[in-house]
């Protein structure tokens, strides 16, 4: 019976109407689904953005309560990473990893279909805690107990949503590595995959180990609110830092699993247009398995000053300065794939060159953040906010932009307009400049994070942040305009798209056919 | 325009003067210990140790940027591997670590070790204000935003925050320490996290209900030093500053005396029998200091996270009834005990003004004497 159905669909192209989209098995539906999905979610989140930095544009409190401003600060991180970047990077999975090792889809399409399905519920039903008695979830996204005990009506609602969030995250994983294990073209070894589809199968078992942890340690909150538990309640016998411990175990697995599929788009994208092949393979992929297995024993380094044992301190510390050596051996390594090359600099290679300065501006920060002493200093302040959105705005989202760029033009089969992409890369770049690099200061200076309202001599900085802040915002919408334009129409792209560009997938048609590599292509 | 121009030069002024006037302050502080200082050291070090990783990586980039372009004519070289340079690159870092990693576990071993103090302080962390405790000269008291600021925060207070001094940096009652002492503070919450923190004394640690913790400084000039909560609490999460005023030994002591001595006096007072209008008064004090943040101003609440008291079923119902709500609190909700926290004056005070102020006519009248009965 399944065969059949397999085999009717290969002669017909996609359903019509809305019904293509629900009942969509196919890699590349799907994989669009994951993108529109994490662009509406971007410019959702992107708004709370602005409302916090409008909020903040000078002293005194002119738009928001402060109960609300936090709910701004807890959604806005909740959905910029939920919703908005690992769907992307999904998505991408969705539409290249096929296409990249030479199979004709997902190894496993029906749960595809769900792992994409879920999403669409559970951020509904995030966004929907901002309507409920009591507002939306304010205790940052970290939901650190026992503060996120007092969240109101919303608390089932945020828990029930991440549980559902890490349930599409982990069918979505299981899919990929079932994917790259089983549906390598004849030839394709592993050590000849495309820099993406490593950094994503190391990706996914990241989030297979770390999202159950996760969901166990919100379940374990939602016991102690309404089971009378007291997992984390000292008064009962609990420990409330235990969940700090358990959240991180997730959370510093989860900053890796938001930035190493960027490692691998960048590293797609450097060699084709340096004309050149990617520097130290190998060492690119030892790299990322051993970023991958430091960040289980490097979680405390969030929390240094919640009260450890100097040795557990000095270890957390230590473990953690030592990512700095992969994570350098992958930017010494792009560096050198662009050194001597025969460099072009369209919108994707500009992107993927704004990623690595900017990415390492955040690397710096966070070796500096590692010292346990200097961490005393820093911590909770604005100098992590800066580190952090450096290394996940023109970080993680800069690389899903060079890769829509990149891959764009085969998806559609039309051609970005390239000075609108270009001028789009450096309005964002200068803006988010602007609005991340004087946070740096503030928080040197002293400024906390996640308040509301500050002391006035934090006001300059926080005034040019927040004019950054939207322009950045603004120049985002440009970026929507040009997708719009570009799957609407415009000037036709050839199948090998970029001149350096190698790989499985310019050898397809832009746009590729609905169903592609239904006959596995030999590798040599 | 004007403005943005100033800040555009501001900018760069800042860059190379820093620290001219505290506006553009761009920097870690120096702070007031040996401990501030060494911590100083290390931010700079480490930061010159990037900035020079930082000139040369982005230096070859740059430079390969400009030479190695197809516009140029330059041809791609076809290399793409070379196991000399990967292992330089991976052994040179080590190293550089390494030698960042032996002043700092230094640093960090000094820090932790607050054994030996010559006095110590109990920190309690609560929604949103600090309780100082000083076991050994029975001192305690609680430290609150002052009030000028709490009233220049609120929306549209129509006060330009300019105008405050030390706007959200004041408080009521600041923590008071001698100088050249090695001070030991041990932290611990009443409601939820929240983490004390003065930038000039590198002591930055969470403040944990049913946990303690400990550091501790040793502050070699007098002065006043300012902080705030720096983990995240709740609504008011930015309104519970810290402030810390380091005397010199003699008149440290001068201090502690005053506060042995006004302790003896609202001791004497809360055994008398009070009038309405003084009650009145005092718990209009006691409500805008202790319990405005949640049930605001003007008795309304928050809907749907802090219940109103205008018009409450419990602060206009039976006194017992309303006397145990404010006394026990309500566990596993933000409503504290406040019986730990207030003289029994004061719970008489604000109990008679939640009964007949705020919109409430009750009528009746608590006693400190009620209040000692139920202790
Ligand atoms: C940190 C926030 C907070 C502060 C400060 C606070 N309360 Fe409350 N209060 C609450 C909450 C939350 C409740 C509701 C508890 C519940 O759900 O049972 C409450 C309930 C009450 C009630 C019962 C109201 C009703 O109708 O159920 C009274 C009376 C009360 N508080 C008095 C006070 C007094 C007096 C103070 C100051 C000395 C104070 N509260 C300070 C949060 C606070
Ligand atoms: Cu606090």
């Amino acid at each position: 019976m399944n065969a059949h159905v397999a085999d009717t669909h290969e002669h017909h192209g996609p359903e019509k109407g809305l019904m293509r989209w629900i009942t969509t098995t196919n890699h590349k539906d799907i994989g669009s689904l994951y993108l529109w999905f994490s662009l509406i979610m971007f410019l959702i989140g992107g708004v709370m953005a602005l409302i916090i930095r409008a909020e903040l544009f000078q002293p005194g409190l002119q738009f928001v309560d402060p109960q609300f401003f936090n709910s701004m600060t807890t959604m806005h991180a909740l959905i910029m990473i939920f919703g908005a970047l690992m769907p992307a990077f999904v998505g991408l999975a969705n539409w290249m990893i096929p296409m990249m090792i030479g199979a004709p889809d997902m190894a496993l399409p029906r749960m595809n279909n769900w792992s994409f399905w879920i999403l669409p519920f559970a951020g509904t039903l995030l966004v929907a805690t901002l309507f409920v008695e009591g507002g939306a979830p304010a205790s940052g996204w970290t939901m650190y107990p026992p503060l996120v005990l007092q969240t109101g009506a919303a608390f089932p609602m945020l828990i029930f949503s991440v549980h559902l969030l890490g349930f599409s995250s982990i069918m979505g994983s299981i899919n990929i590595i079932a994917t790259i294990m089983n549906l390598r073209a004849p030839g394709m070894t592993y050590m000849k995959m495309p820099l993406f589809v490593w950094t994503w199968f190391i990706t996914a078992y990241l989030l297979i180990a770390t999202m159950p942890v996760l969901a166990g340690a919100v379940t374990m909150l939602l016991t102690d609110k309404y089971f009378a538990t007291s997992f984390f309640d000292a008064a009962g016998g609990g420990d409330p830092v235990m969940f700090q411990h358990i959240f991180w175990f997730f959370g510093h697995p989860e900053v890796y699993i938001l930035i190493l599929p960027a490692f691998g788009i960048v590293s797609q994208i450097i060699p084709t247009f340096a004309r050149k092949p990617l520097f130290g393979y190998s060492s690119m992929v030892y790299a990322t398995a051993s970023i991958a297995f430091l960040s289980f024993i490097v979680w405390a380094h969030h929390m240094f000053t919640v009260g450890m044992p100097v040795a557990a301190e000095l270890f957390f510390m230590m473990a953690t300065m030592l990512i700095a050596v992969p994570t350098g051996v992958k930017v010494f390594n792009w560096v050198s794939t662009m050194w001597r090359g025969s460099m072009t600099f369209e919108t994707p290679m500009l992107f993927a060159i704004g990623f690595v300065m900017m990415f390492t501006i955040g690397g710096f920060s966070g070796l500096m953040m590692a010292m346990t002493p200097i961490d005393f200093q820093y911590h909770d302040t604005y100098f992590i906010v800066a580190h952090f959105h450096y290394v996940l705005v023109p970080g993680a989202i800069f690389s899903v932009m060079a890769a829509v760029y990149y891959w764009l033009p085969k998806w559609t089969g039309n051609m970005y307009d390239e000075s609108l992409g270009k001028f789009h890369f450096w309005i964002s770049t200068i803006f988010v400049n602007i609005l991340f690099f004087p946070q740096h200061f503030v928080g040197l200076a002293g400024m906390p994070r996640r308040i509301p309202d500050y002391s006035v001599q934090f006001t300059d900085f926080n005034m040019i942040s927040t004019v950054g802040a939207f322009g950045f915002g603004l120049s985002q919408l440009l970026f929507v305009y040009i997708i719009i334009k570009t799957v609407r129409g415009g000037e036709k792209a050839t199948d090998q798209v970029w001149e350096g560009a190698e790989g499985l997938e310019w050898t397809l048609s832009s746009p590729p056919e609905y169903h592609t590599f239904t006959v596995q292509p030999d590798v040599k | 325009m004007n403005k943005l121009i100033q800040i555009a030069v501001g900018m760069m002024g800042a860059a190379f003067t820093s620290g001219a006037y505290a506006a553009w302050e761009t920097n870690l502080t120096k702070g007031v210990t040996d401990i501030s200082h060494e911590v100083y050291d290390l931010h700079m070090l480490v930061l010159y140790v990037c900035i020079a990783i930082g000139v040369l990586v982005f230096g070859a980039m740059i430079y390969s940027m400009i030479y190695h372009r197809k516009s140029k004519g330059h041809k791609a070289a076809t290399f793409h591997e070379s196991t000399k340079a990967e292992i330089a690159w991976t052994i040179v870092p080590v190293f550089i670590l390494v030698a960042l990693a032996i002043p700092a576990a230094k640093a960090l071993i000094k820090m932790e070790d607050s054994s030996n103090a010559d006095l110590t302080i109990l920190v309690t962390g609560y929604q949103w204000k600090w309780q100082y405790e000083y076991p050994e000269e029975g001192i305690s008291f609680f430290s609150n935003l002052a009030s000028d600021s709490r009233e220049a925060s609120a929306r549209d207070s129509g006060i330009d925050p300019a105008t405050v001094d030390n706007y959200l940096l004041e408080v009521d009652n600041p923590l008071v320490i001698p100088v050249g002492k090695k001070v030991r503070f041990l932290f611990t919450s009443n409601d939820v996290n929240h983490g004390w923190w003065v930038p000039d004394f590198a002591v930055k640690k969470d403040a944990i209900p049913g946990f303690i913790n400990d550091m501790w400084a040793n502050v070699n000039e007098p002065g006043i030093y300012r902080g705030q909560c720096a983990e995240l609490c709740g609504k008011d999460h930015g309104f519970m500053p810290i402030v810390v005023i380091a005397k010199e030994e003699s008149e440290y002591n001068e201090w502690v005396e005053q506060q042995l001595a006004s302790a003896k006096e609202t001791e004497a007072a809360a055994n008398k029998t009070w009038d309405m209008a003084s009650l009145m008064e005092q718990g209009e004090k006691v409500y805008t200091t202790s319990c405005v943040a949640c049930h605001q101003a003007g008795g309304q609440g928050i809907p749907g996270v802090f219940p109103a008291i205008t018009g409450s079923a419990i602060a206009t119902g039976d006194v017992a009834g309303h006397l145990d709500t404010i006394m026990n609190g309500r566990p596993g909700t933000a409503m504290q005990a406040f019986a730990g926290q207030l003289n029994d004056a004061d719970v008489a005070a604000v109990t008679t003004y939640q009964r007949n102020g705020l919109g409430n006519s009750v009528g009746d009248m608590v006693q400190p004497s009620d209040v000692k009965a139920l202790r």
